[in-house]
Formats: structure tokens, C-alpha cells, sequence
């Protein structure tokens, strides 16, 4: 396994807690459901370590526009999100951009856990484990606009880092990782943001320690 | 080109043109055999549960419950419940791509220009997203039900950077690919070229369809026993139709 980069592109990761808008800790397992406003920046961080977080990034004006991986690999012709990607919707434009990151190669493959998907890769009894997708369902329930399993498609992994072989294999790589690993982006466009903090147990991508992460605004 | 001898169990023939897109609800118990008219042709499909389409096929979980970021013979396409939709039974070119997404009308415009109906009739210039949208539409479904595609008879490499690459030569005149469905499957289909294919002119290929009556799986049918992991997807297929 290669390390992953650190990107030597200059980041926002100089803003400061105290001048953030929004502050707030997401236990480890649960989903979180906000609005971004155009302009305002969005940092997650892992509070301890190897954490993936499930997101997904919808249009707050019309829901139908979504985040796409296919169409962001195409823009990128990558498969991994780091400083300077776009993550670009279904309609093709720009919903935000990566503009500080610690980790360099987040993954767009891969998708969520769920109960179905956990029973076809560990075991039929793991059906009723805790998924991210039972929290994405959960957050788009209460969200106050209409917004359900219609609207879910391949969702973004921040802090996971699943690498494509030459021979068209996929793999995950463990990256065992400090606490404090993050990620921050603008938004391009005023976004519903989704995620799952992620409560896979059956594979190390939270090192089998599921930990809370923290997510923060700044309106600049 | 057409298929000289009949294929056993065949129930109908079709041709897709070039740019055209082509849809059936293909039962269990029968399959598709796809077939390229000319060189490089690509073949972007999605698939859904046709008895409730919520059900949609999966490229993350068809990608991680068998270890794979391309498709050929021996794979499975999974949809997002846990269940196969189809089983890749055969196959002559190796490789189909999972990762490409499809055209869109912005971008065929970019690369090739406007050709328009008023001009050019039937020749105009079409993209996939329009090809899939107006299906989809058909069925009551729409952008919120279009997820990613599969872009059959394309080959898309990833390096180690995770740059991707499209290489030509994949597929030739005459190369299947055949698709065995385990569920009731909405299939939609078109023939738009890849998006990353760098030919300088729009090019479509046309294909030939060909719905026939197969048996369905058997408890060591190679798809299933690929993995441990189709193992239990068709276990939870089977259950569906209990």
C-alpha cells in the first residue's frame, strides 16, 4: 500500500474554530443532514483516526440535481477527490470544490454499507447491523423537503482509499491514520449536505472503532 | 451483420441503430445477447427491478461484493438490494467498463458540434443522457432514478494515480456479451459513443439484440460459485421470488 499524498496545495485549513459559524460533533454511527450556502466552507474531520464518512451532496433548491461520481470522475478523468476536485452534479455543474484536504485520494466508488449489501459480502445474519445507509434514509426522513431512497445513488467516501488495479480489480487499502485527518470544501451553489458517519464493523475501513467525527462551517 | 444461425431458444431480434436506445422488461428465465455491428462500439445500459424500480442496479455494489472495476464473463450486475439482476454468462471481448458514466448533449455539442434534426432528419446528432431520460420517462421514472451506467464493449483502465483511460481496440464487429437475467429486469440500453473515447467524430456503432429462452441458474452455475459473495446474492434472489 502507497501512502496516501499530502497535498502540498495551499489549504483553507487556517481557519480557525473559534470564527466558524457552525461547530458540531456527529457520534460515531449517526447520519447529519444541513444546508450549505454558496460560499460557505465545510470542514469534516476524523476526531480519531481511520473514519470513514458516507456523503452525498444534493441541489437545495431542486433535489433532483445530485452529486454524480460518473460525471465527476469524467470532469477530473480521476477516480480519487483531493485538493481542486469538483464535485459536479448530475446536471454538470460544480456543486463544490476540495480546497483543503489531509488525506488526498477520498474514495467515489465504493458506496455505502447497507443491510442487503453487508448480507452479500459477510454473511445473510448481518442484515441487521447498523448501515449508512439506514442513516441516509433516517436523515433524508426528517429532512423538510421530500427527499427519499430515489434520490440516493454512488456516494463519496471521505477517508477511504479503495485503488483500481491495471487489471480492473478493485482493493481497499488499510490506511491506518492519526486523528485529525480532514477534509474542507466550498460550497459552489447553495447544497443539502448528507452524511453517515460511517458504523461498519465488519471491515476495517473505521479500524473497527467506529469514533465521532466534526463538522464545521464558515461563512466567508 | 446478423446472427446466421439462429441461437437456441431465441424469442426476438432487434437492431439499435447508431445513437438510437432500445428497452424491455427481460423476464427471468431469459437473457440478452448483445452483439457489436462494427468496431468499437459501446453499449451504456442501466437496470432496474421492473416490479419496483427502486430497485436499481448498484456500480458500488456490483464493484465490492465481487472485487472487480471492470465486467466480463463469470460477473454479476447487483442491484442496491442485495439481489442479482443479471449474471454475465458469456462474453467474447474481456472487458466492460463500470466507470465512464455517459454523454450528454453539452458534451456531444463540445466535441462534434450541432447537428440538428431540421437538417439532418434521423441523423442528428444524439447523446445518452437525452436516450436515457426519454425511456426512463416512459416508465414513469426520470433523472432521480438515473444512477451510474454500465458501458458495455468499453474498456476504461485505471493507473495508479487514478487517472482513468479509455483504450480503443476493445471490441470488434461480430463481439458479445450476454446477459442472463435473474430478476424481472427493466433494461435500458443505447449505443452513444464512450464519453472518454477520443475519436474526432461522432461515430456510433449500431448493435443486435437478441432476447432468448435460457434455464435459469443452477446451484453451480459459474456466475454463483464466482464468489462466496454471488453465492449469497442469489440466495437473496431466489428468496425474492418465494
Amino acid at each position: 500500500m502507497r501512502a496516501p499524498a499530502i497535498s502540498r496545495i495551499p489549504t483553507l485549513a487556517k481557519l480557525k474554530a473559534g470564527t466558524a459559524a457552525y461547530n458540531e460533533i456527529v457520534a460515531a454511527g449517526e447520519p447529519w443532514i444541513h444546508e450549505l450556502k454558496a460560499g460557505q466552507v465545510f470542514r469534516i474531520v476524523a476526531m480519531g483516526g481511520s473514519q470513514a464518512v458516507d456523503a452525498l451532496f444534493y441541489s437545495a433548491w431542486d433535489t433532483s440535481e445530485r452529486y454524480s461520481a460518473q460525471d465527476t470522475m469524467l470532469e477530473q478523468r480521476n477516480i480519487y477527490l483531493k485538493v481542486g476536485s469538483r464535485l459536479i452534479s448530475n446536471l454538470g455543474r460544480p456543486m463544490l470544490t476540495i480546497v483543503g484536504d489531509s488525506f488526498g485520494r477520498h474514495d467515489t466508488l465504493t458506496g455505502a454499507c447497507a443491510a442487503e449489501s453487508n448480507q452479500v459480502r459477510y454473511s445473510l445474519d448481518k442484515r441487521h447491523m447498523h448501515n449508512c445507509r439506514a442513516n441516509f434514509l433516517a436523515a433524508m426522513a426528517s429532512w423538510r423537503t421530500s427527499i427519499d431512497k430515489r434520490d440516493l445513488s454512488p456516494n463519496i467516501n471521505f477517508f477511504v482509499h479503495a485503488p483500481v488495479t491495471p487489471e480492473g480489480e478493485l482493493t481497499f487499502a488499510e490506511d491506518v491514520s492519526e486523528p485529525g485527518r480532514y477534509v474542507e470544501m466550498r460550497a459552489e451553489m447553495d447544497v443539502i449536505a448528507l452524511l453517515s458517519n460511517c458504523p461498519q464493523l465488519n471491515n476495517p475501513c473505521n479500524g473497527y472503532h467506529p469514533t465521532p467525527i466534526r463538522v464545521m462551517i464558515w461563512d466567508l | 451483420m446478423t446472427t446466421e444461425i439462429a441461437l437456441p431458444g431465441l424469442l426476438w431480434e432487434d437492431t439499435v441503430p447508431a445513437g438510437a436506445s432500445w428497452t424491455h422488461v427481460l423476464k427471468r428465465g431469459t437473457s440478452l445477447r448483445i452483439t457489436a455491428l462494427g468496431d468499437d462500439a459501446n453499449v451504456p445500459a442501466i437496470f432496474y427491478n421492473s416490479e419496483c424500480p427502486v430497485e436499481r442496479y448498484s456500480m458500488p455494489d456490483t464493484l465490492k461484493a465481487q472485487h472487480i472495476a471492470h465486467l466480463t464473463k463469470g460477473f454479476v450486475l447487483y442491484s442496491d438490494m442485495g439481489r442479482v439482476l443479471c449474471s454475465i454468462t458469456d462474453d467474447t471481448c474481456g472487458w466492460h467498463d463500470l466507470l465512464g458514466g455517459h454523454s450528454t448533449a453539452t458534451s456531444i455539442q463540445d466535441r462534434f458540434g450541432n447537428q440538428r434534426y431540421q437538417e439532418h432528419h434521423n441523423d442528428f446528432y444524439r447523446n445518452t443522457r437525452d436516450n436515457l431520460l426519454i425511456e426512463l420517462a416512459n416508465w414513469g421514472l426520470g433523472l432521480r432514478d438515473l444512477s451510474a451506467n454500465v458501458n458495455f464493449f468499453s474498456k476504461v483502465q485505471v493507473d495508479p494515480d487514478g487517472q482513468l483511460e479509455y483504450l480503443s481496440g476493445n471490441s470488434k464487429a461480430g463481439d458479445f456479451v450476454e446477459l442472463r437475467a435473474e430478476m424481472n429486469v427493466l433494461v435500458i440500453l443505447d449505443t452513444g459513443q464512450h464519453p472518454l473515447n477520443s475519436a474526432g467524430s461522432y461515430a456510433p456503432v449500431p448493435v443486435q439484440v437478441a432476447v432468448r429462452r435460457v434455464a435459469i441458474a443452477t446451484a453451480d452455475d459459474p456466475c454463483r460459485l464466482a464468489c462466496p459473495e454471488n453465492n449469497r446474492g442469489f440466495v437473496n434472489t431466489e428468496r425474492y421470488f418465494l
